[in-house]
């Protein structure tokens, strides 16, 4: 608790419910594999690949077909910088935000790429991903991506 | 991963999503010197001026008359349960082990009740009309906090009969 000048008293006041969600079979088994290092995306009934993968096929909402590994290098297709990233950040450092299209997804997934800066990660950049040391099956377990050279 | 290792290793089920809002509270006035009061392990309430309501903790305006609050009033530790409830269900970041109770006490004075919890007696022993006392931390432990009243124990005096506090309910 604070004593500011005008005498009025503040503090902190943090106001958070500490869910645990189950996760159900599809992403059960997404972040299994992410702790053991694969990355899984949904193929989808025209033959999509959904990476994150979804429960459902997002076009038709059917039962997705199954789960497949995911490339692990694709493209840039939107980005921008956090210059002052906050302790709940993936990466300490300013990093880019961006959505990446995993070589042979359909879909762009939101992810960190560390980079010098928003001019180093334009759109169409090719970037890797990069397995954090200690997995235990979060979207954490990938550390971020980096740009290809 | 061997697949020797995989066959001990449980797949991950289930994942920590909390939601969390990070505000800074300003207390107000009123509620700063309450605070300050708690601090000295004092109670401190304000009066309406028009309808003579001793509000605790203190507010800015009477809520029924809608005037500026009067002059402070420093109340007794001594009160009166109105109601009270008997929580049996654990949950996180709880302070106290199920069961115990929290109440609104009526401090001697005061027109509208103080919520808190009542300790040093069996649950079962609670009723509406009990006398309480607070039960100050030591002065060295004493906040700017309502913690700074441990909670609230029986004295042990005759219950207050229920007409004299039903208005106060
Ligand atoms: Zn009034």
């Amino acid at each position: 608790m604070q004593q500011p000048i005008d005498g009025v008293l503040e503090a902190p006041y943090v106001m958070e419910y500490t869910y645990r969600r189950s996760l159900g079979p599809v992403m059960s088994a997404f972040f299994t594999a992410l702790r053991d290092g694969r990355l899984l995306g949904a193929r989808t009934a025209s033959g999509k690949l959904v990476v994150p993968p979804l429960e459902w096929d997002p076009e038709t909402g059917a039962a997705i077909a199954g789960l497949e590994p995911a490339a692990e290098e694709g493209v840039v297709t939107a980005a921008t910088w956090v210059a002052a990233p906050e302790p709940r950040h993936l990466l300490q450092e300013p990093f880019a935000y961006a959505l990446i299209q995993l070589d042979g997804a359909s879909t762009a997934m939101l992810h960190a790429v560390a980079c010098a800066s928003l001019e180093a990660c334009p759109v169409g950049t090719r970037v890797k991903l990069v397995w954090s040391e200690s997995r235990t099956g979060s979207l954490r377990d990938i550390r971020c991506f980096e740009p290809v050279n | 991963m061997s697949e020797a290792t995989k066959a001990v290793v449980k797949d991950v089920t289930t994942m920590a999503s909390p939601v969390s809002l990070k505000f800074r509270a300003r207390a107000g006035k009123d509620l700063s010197r309450f605070l300050r009061g708690m601090k000295e392990r004092r109670i401190v309430g304000r009066v309406c001026p028009s309808c003579n309501y001793v509000y605790v903790p203190p507010r800015g305006a009477c809520p029924t008359c809608g005037c500026p609050m009067g002059d402070e009033r420093v109340l007794p530790e001594t009160g009166t349960i109105t109601t009270f409830c008997i929580v049996n269900i654990p949950f996180e970041g709880q302070k106290l082990k199920p069961p115990y109770v929290c109440a609104s006490v009526l401090l001697d004075g005061a027109d509208v009740a103080l919520f808190h919890l009542v300790g040093g007696c069996d649950v079962n022993e609670v009723r509406m009309g009990m006398r309480v006392r607070a039960e100050w931390v030591d002065e060295a432990d004493a906040e700017l906090s309502l913690e700074t009243i441990r909670y609230f124990v029986p004295t042990g005096e005759p219950d207050r009969p229920l007409a004299q506090i039903r208005e106060h309910i």
